[in-house]
């Protein structure tokens, strides 16, 4: 009975720490989000959900992060299919890459894209040289679209490459023995094997472009309209706080993440490759 | 090999080169940034130098801000160590049911973006029984909720393939306590797997940028706020600083995918 008791003593600071540092913020911002200056309600979510400027906020990130998430995708499939059909030393190679440029985000990322896309990059220069583009603003809601899909990428890469386990060959073979062609064998067989392991990585990089916040801050200086960078001006900008409010958003975009990461597991528990 | 397949292979060659250079072309533009002279409206740089690193890596600024990154990573992790170690186990030898509730609770960190924490954490520990808002400390702490997911997994992951009974049982008949057991027997078993967590957590830990920056900004300065901070200086300057901390990151991921090819 002693053990018993030790053990749970065990499991004590490790609450106390979490409890501190992930609970009890969420449990002010739930408690304060409900508390605006005219008392108890839901006054503040009226008022974001009635403010074009909060809106437009909610639309950017909802864009951005969509775009952002399909692209990343797309490329993530189709360089994690052919990673597995390259030999090993090549393959080895790239994705211990993508490995360390998942770690590339943020403000260096920023500065980077600054320096390869910016008014004076060398790309832009480049492009403009070659007369394939008129002018590039990498301020822009398309320029975050694009430095946005640059971190997804790797990601991608990393989450999908696992799935394609759950595609064996010798299915490819008995397709094409009973006459499938290429394309038959994706509709009927690939993609449906494959389709929850890549809503799932949808998901993943869509809570990831929701919830960032360094690289669109650092490339802007918090002057892009987004949800996370609104959030951060209201509680630490120099113009006018409102915690109250700051609650609020950030609230919504919990309940937005909380219900993307259940999906995530449910689709998790459905996938193929994890049931083998 | 016949025609049609030689050319699906260089189809998936070439896939796999375009994926890298696209993944490259951020990193090399930096890299060739922070080695020239002098780089603007043209397409190649004008000559190549050394300077800019010479002057990042004798700035005093720069050097307290790597440290301070060096201190509350470190900081963090042996925390999530001391915190996460003990947890594992018990969990493990005598609260099995108490692994599913863990694994919803470190779904949190991941569904609650640290710009809203950080709401949170800034009326919370502003004043109060706990001033910690612009010191270290506030930092080591969301630093550990960061690291926690990626340490329990691959904590884990290792105490499953491992039988926790079998072995206490058998230390126990040889005369040991729980404590020396779990010590001496079960933790080496799981050395390999932690050394690996932790080198990736660092890796992560020391890009972060929101915490240190809204929680603690210019109070204790870190490398990402740091370089933040110089955004207005020289473009070259800058570069140096990316590359550097890349660097560190390449270095840390690079021993961390070392050890884990050598347990396997």
């Amino acid at each position: 009975m002693k053990g018993k008791w030790l053990a749970t003593l065990c499991l004590l600071p490790f609450l106390i720490f979490f409890c501190a540092f992930q609970i009890a913020p969420l449990i002010w911002i739930a408690v304060n989000s409900l508390k605006s200056l005219d008392g108890w309600g839901l006054g503040n979510f009226s008022e974001i959900l009635g403010s074009p400027f909060y809106r437009q906020a909610m639309r950017f990130s909802l864009e951005i992060s969509v775009w952002s998430s399909v692209l990343g995708l797309l490329i993530a499939v189709l360089g994690s299919y052919s990673l597995r059909q390259v030999d090993s030393r090549l393959r080895d190679f790239v994705t211990a890459f993508a490995n360390m440029t998942s770690n590339f985000a943020g403000v260096p990322l920023a500065f980077a894209f600054i320096i390869l896309l910016g008014f004076n990059g060398c790309l832009t220069l480049l492009l403009k040289q070659a007369g394939l583009i008129e002018d590039f603003n990498l301020y822009s809601k398309n320029g975050l679209i694009l430095i946005y899909t640059y971190f997804q990428i790797p990601l991608g890469v990393l989450l999908l490459y696992p799935a394609f386990d759950a595609l064996r060959e010798d299915w490819r073979e008995a397709a094409s023995l009973l006459g499938a062609s290429t394309w038959h064998f994706w509709r009927h067989i690939g993609l449906p094997v494959l389709t929850p392991a890549l809503l799932g990585t949808f998901i993943i990089l869509l809570a990831n472009a929701l919830g960032a916040y360094a690289t669109v801050y650092a490339l802007t200086t918090g002057n892009f309209n987004v949800v996370p960078v609104r959030i951060a001006a209201l509680v630490s900008g120099d113009i006018f706080l409102d915690p109250n409010l700051a609650s609020a958003l950030a609230m919504l975009l919990v309940i937005l993440m909380t219900v993307i990461t259940f999906t995530h597991q449910w689709l998790l528990r459905r996938s193929y490759h994890v049931k083998r | 090999m016949s025609n049609a397949s030689r050319s699906v292979s260089l189809y998936h060659r070439l896939v796999v080169w375009l994926l890298f250079l696209i993944l490259l072309l951020p990193l090399a533009a930096t890299l060739l940034y922070s080695l020239a002279t002098q780089w603007s409206a043209t397409l190649l740089p004008s000559g190549l130098t050394l300077k800019w690193y010479a002057a990042l890596w004798s700035d005093s600024r720069f050097l307290i801000a790597f440290g301070h990154s060096l201190v509350v990573c470190v900081g963090a992790l042996l925390l999530a160590i001391f915190l996460v170690l003990p947890l594992m186990f018990v969990i493990a030898y005598h609260f099995p049911r108490l692994d599913a509730l863990m694994n919803v609770l470190i779904l949190l960190p991941f569904a609650v973006p640290p710009v809203v924490s950080s709401v949170g954490l800034l009326q919370l520990y502003a004043g109060g029984p706990l001033p910690l808002i612009g010191t270290p400390w506030i930092l080591i702490g969301c630093y550990f909720t960061i690291a926690l997911p990626f340490m329990y997994r691959a904590i884990s992951n290792n105490l499953q393939a491992l039988n926790v009974h079998d072995l206490m049982d058998a230390a126990h008949l040889l005369g040991a306590s729980t404590f020396r057991a779990a010590l001496l027997v079960v933790l080496p078993n799981l050395r390999k797997g932690l050394m690996v967590a932790l080198f990736l957590s660092f890796s992560f830990l020391i890009g972060e940028f929101v915490f240190a920056n809204i929680l603690v900004g210019a109070r204790y300065e870190t490398l990402q706020v740091y370089l933040y901070n110089m955004r207005n200086g020289s473009g070259h300057f800058t570069s140096a600083l990316v590359i550097s901390y890349f660097l560190v990151v390449l270095i840390v991921t690079w021993a961390a995918s070392g050890l884990s090819r050598d347990k396997s």
